[in-house]
């Protein structure tokens, strides 16, 4: 199974090693997070473990959401001729539930801590970028700019030429230009696991994460292991 | 919450007997160094001249005049690299950062000296 959990960003700090070097980390709290279904390959045409993380209060989950993790006992559990009950989390709704694709040999109702973490060297984590809202080219594409002064008039931050002149007479596709950035999918690869704190839920890895302080965030184990 | 979590983890870096010494104080920076297999102390000592961030962060910067030459070190407070600040003397400071010694030359650069009771 491809080891996954989701999370929170809590926040950038440094820490100690053994030998005296100082290690920038970000602290992630992750788990415990409830297995909430298994796709497999005859049903779903194909395998995955979905989770979710933190609980969210049952008068703001619609029906789906409460229904999806309901109890198999419940009254709204409706047992229909020739359809087999799916076996259900029996948890509280969840607030970020997120699918991780492979083979797995874990059952709904699950948990899934970050003790699953203990010896992994490497992650890869993935969450919503901060938006910058419509940003230009020197912060969107690191574009230089022009020059302070020597007859720059009012385009200091602007990018130089979009393209040749009268032949093609267009601007080609892709150009770098000023546009929305940020606030979307980001995945950091290959973030080294400095510790896995059990006993709190926390995973410190080395190296800055996408998303805000308090972003949600989802982490596995990375395949591209430098 | 956040804040709740970030000490947590910051705890296990801190020093548990955090080096005492104030602005002003003339100290001896005990560092360790590694040169290659061997490990050895290194001594730098001189005035503290400020104290700057927190939690794991937290830096002080040490100045003294070498060769005519005025040198500062910046230290992290809380890096096991820094085996032992030992505080020689006390000064009577009236401000956080002692910047103004950088422009001051010669006997200038003493501070008058505060009697511990």
């Amino acid at each position: 199974m491809p080891r996954g959990i989701l999370g929170r960003k809590v926040g950038m700090t440094q820490v100690y090693l053994e030998d005296g070097t100082a290690v920038p980390v970000t602290v992630i709290q992750a788990g415990p997070c409830n297995v909430l279904q298994v796709r497999t390959q005859e049903r779903d045409g194909y395998e995955a473990v979905q989770l979710g993380f933190e609980d969210k209060p049952r008068r703001l989950a619609n029906r789906s959401e409460r229904g999806h993790v309901a109890k198999l006992d419940s009254k709204r559990q409706k047992s229909r001729a020739g359809v087999e009950a799916v076996a259900k989390a029996d948890c509280e709704p969840q607030r970020f539930i997120r699918e991780f694709r492979g083979q797995t040999d874990s059952e709904v109702g699950a948990q899934v801590t970050v003790a699953e973490f203990e010896g992994v060297k490497a992650v890869d984590v993935t969450a919503t970028s901060k938006g910058r809202g419509f940003a230009g080219v020197m912060k969107r594409h690191n574009f230089s700019g022009q020059r302070a002064t020597h007859g720059v008039k009012k385009v200091h931050r602007h990018a130089g030429g979009t393209g040749c002149s009268a032949s093609p007479s267009r601007v080609f596709k892709g150009r770098k230009m000023a546009g929305h950035y940020g606030n979307e999918r980001v995945t950091t690869r290959n973030l080294q696991v400095v510790k896995v704190d059990e006993e709190n839920h926390l995973l410190l890895v080395r190296g800055a994460v996408p998303g805000p302080n308090g972003g949600f965030v989802s982490v596995r184990e990375t395949n591209r292991l430098r | 919450m956040t804040h709740k979590i970030m000490e947590l983890v910051e705890k296990s870096s801190l020093k548990d007997d955090v080096p005492q010494f104030d602005i002003g104080d003339s100290v001896d920076v005990h560092t360790k160094i590694l040169e290659g297999e061997k490990e050895r102390i290194q001594v730098f000592s001189g005035t503290v001249i400020a104290r700057s961030g927190s939690g794991t962060r937290e830096m002080f910067t040490v100045r003294r005049i070498v060769a005519g030459e005025g040198v500062e070190r910046k230290f992290p407070l809380h890096s096991p690299r820094v085996a032992k600040v030992e505080v020689k003397r006390s000064s009577v400071v009236r401000r956080a950062k002692l910047y103004f010694l950088r422009d001051r030359v010669g006997k200038a650069v003493r501070l008058k000296e505060r009697r511990r009771t």
